[in-house]
């Protein structure tokens, strides 16, 4: 399948098989993933529950290791990868955008973010500008100082959106980011995450079950059983309408 | 930041605030941050995590005082009439242990080379009839009024000179009413010979009960009926460029049937014999290490809970990359945070009471060298204490973010 003509392979997943448990007992979960992302596009994933998705979304974000398989990121190979590799090339190029924003409580909206950045050694003397420009990018210019528990959710969002792309990390992927807010803040938010998948330099990749999120994806994988089902582009020329599910 | 959105979204998204706050001019590092945040945001953990580092130094510094001080006690003695040797009965455990020497010691130790001066001590237990009835035990000790060291010290009324005169003894104030004594110048009767209070001294006080009496050689040979030759100790003091090991060996060839101690020899025999055969060390040590196991488990207890409810936050920065060095350092901070705070805390609470303790019996010492190891013994304690936090948090699997 074609992609835009300036786009590169920013992570490429071959082979990918992941096990849970033991035999007599153990769990295919996943049954050889072949994905690529590319830069400046927005890579919905969708499938029933159960399907596989956040288990290829973490193997993707280096949390979880494959059982067999290879997955590049950025270029760098995270075969034999011991748990601080791996969380190192997290930090370094890949960005969280969580269904619950798992933010910190204790600290601000401009403070989390700066701890992304801190995160990513780039905690210099312009660290809190640069966090706040991240959040004024964002549409929290005026909360940069809110607590968390002062915001919405669209607000929090937000702010897990501002905290995913402190230090420009290449690879961003989302869990449900629009599962616990209402349908004005979910769009509000899958327009933004359209936006950040923009940047020639970057893949934006969405695991979702909301249909009225497709409208901002430049590509929709759909996975069932451990496979990937089907994948389209629906932007490109030519290209099918997506099918809405009546629900 | 390489985030330029250009966001239609919505119409605040574009549009920057007319003044955004300013960045903070003394920038605190995230972690140290994050530490005292975490620290801090549940109050009510926060202060009995305090109060039990608080409790700990209290505990810990009052039983080491009172370890200082026994020391301190035990030798005031030795400290204030120090000599190069001491010439001890054969088998003295303590200074305020005594028995005779035979009578010789004093002439044998000057007739060997490098000796300058050898000075009786007499130090002997007494009956002590108060005026008003009743009796009491005392120590007894008398030294010679030319002495380079003269004892007392710390005289508040009278003087030492007062007790050249015959029948005179000086006692520490705050024995007054174990004496039975009201004032200076009261009698009173030691082994039923009377005596006038001619000077009063001020913190002198014995470590066991048993009050110190002062008094000049030769009263204190009178009333403990000790020959005229005779003394408890010989306090020797060396020539110039004599060697003390030489010294030694030969007048304890010449005195078979006693002992011949260094200052410190003496020092350290009296102070294990009280601390240590006696028990009463070994109770203060323990006090002091119960003090440090309540402050252990109180400190890990409230950091490894502290923990537990900050640990889906500890997943976060798992997931977003962080080393396990970096969350190990939240913790140890949060541990530092909390022992530097009970520390300064515990310590100013150790003072009051060291300065309330002053002029009672009790004798607690707080020196330069136990603070220091006091607050390095606060510090490790915490960080000891973090460890069952710091092994919770580094087993964390960051997968769990996924799941809430």
């Amino acid at each position: 399948m074609s992609q835009p003509a300036n786009s590169k392979v920013i992570l490429e997943a071959q082979g990918i098989v992941k096990v849970l448990g033991s035999a007599p007992n153990e769990v295919r979960v996943l049954k050889n993933i072949d994905l690529q992302l590319h830069t400046g596009e927005l890579t919905l994933m969708m499938g029933p529950s159960g399907s596989g998705k956040t288990t290829l979304l973490s193997i993707l974000g280096c949390i979880l290791t494959p059982t067999e398989g290879r997955l590049t990121v950025a270029g760098h190979p995270t075969k034999n990868l011991n748990a601080e590799g791996l969380a190192n090339l997290r930090r370094k190029h890949v960005g969280f955008i969580f269904q619950g924003y798992n933010l910190v409580p204790t600290l601000t909206a401009v403070e989390n973010v700066m701890l992304a950045l801190d995160l990513r050694d780039q905690s210099g003397p312009d660290a809190y500008d640069n966090a706040a420009e991240a959040l004024e990018a964002v549409g929290l210019g005026h909360r940069i100082e809110a607590s968390p528990s002062k915001m919405s959710g669209g607000e929090k969002q937000r702010v897990a959106i501002a905290r995913a792309l402190a230090g420009s990390p290449s690879v961003i992927l989302a869990d449900e980011p629009t599962a616990a807010l209402d349908a004005q803040n979910g769009m509000a938010v899958m327009e933004l995450l359209a936006k950040v998948a923009q940047d020639t330099n970057r893949a934006v990749l969405a695991v979702t079950h909301d249909h009225r999120t497709l409208q901002f994806a430049d590509r929709i994988i759909r996975i069932d059983d451990g496979r990937i089902a089907g994948s389209e582009r629906p932007k490109l020329p030519g290209a099918k309408p997506i099918e809405m599910p009546a629900h | 930041m390489d985030i330029a959105l250009n966001s239609p979204v919505q119409a605040k998204a574009a549009s920057r605030p007319a003044q955004r706050p300013r960045a903070p001019k003394r920038r605190v590092p995230m972690v140290v941050k994050l530490a005292y945040r975490n620290l801090f945001h549940d109050r009510l953990s926060f202060m009995v995590t305090i109060v039990g580092i608080v409790f700990s130094v209290v505990l810990v510094a009052i039983q080491c005082g009172i370890y200082l001080g026994s020391e301190k006690k035990i030798a005031a003695i030795l400290d204030q009439a120090p000599a190069d040797l001491w010439i001890v009965p054969l088998g003295t455990k303590s200074y305020d242990d005594p028995s005779p020497l035979s009578g010789r010691e004093r002439h044998m130790a000057l007739s060997v080379p490098g000796v300058a001066s050898a000075e009786d001590m007499v130090v002997s237990f007494a009956r002590w009839r108060k005026p008003e009835g009743g009796t009491t035990t005392v120590l007894l000790i008398g030294s010679e009024p030319i002495s380079d060291a003269p004892l007392p010290w710390n005289i508040e009324e009278g003087s030492r000179k007062a007790l050249e005169a015959p029948n005179t003894v000086a006692i520490d104030k705050s024995y007054f009413p174990d004496l039975g004594i009201t004032a200076v110048n009261d009698n009173a009767e030691i082994n039923g010979v009377n005596v006038e209070i001619a000077a009063t001294t001020k913190r002198i006080r014995s470590f066991t009960t048993l009050p110190f009496v002062f008094t000049n050689i030769e009263e204190a040979r009178r009333l403990t009926g000790t020959l005229q030759n005779q003394a408890t100790y010989e306090r020797i003091k060396l020539a110039p460029g004599a060697d003390l090991e030489t010294v030694r060996a030969e007048i304890t060839k010449r005195l078979p049937d006693a002992e011949v101690l260094t200052q410190n020899e003496f020092r350290k025999r009296s102070q294990g014999y009280w601390l240590f055969q006696t028990g009463a060390g070994a109770a203060l040590i323990a006090g002091a290490v119960l003090g440090l196991i309540v402050g252990i488990v109180i400190v890990a207890q409230t950091l490894y809970s502290s923990t537990k409810d900050h640990i889906n936050e500890f997943a976060t920065l798992r997931a977003l990359g962080a080393g396990a060095g970096y969350i190990v350092k939240v913790i140890l901070l949060q541990a530092v945070l909390s022992g530097l705070i009970g520390f300064g805390l515990g310590f100013l609470l150790s003072l009051g009471v060291i300065s309330a303790a002053q002029d009672t019996k009790l004798t607690i010492v707080m020196t330069p060298e136990l603070a220091v190891s006091l607050f390095a013994i606060t510090i490790g304690m915490c960080i000891f204490a973090a460890i069952s936090a710091i092994v919770k948090v580094v087993r964390i699997d960051p997968a769990v973010v996924f799941s809430r």
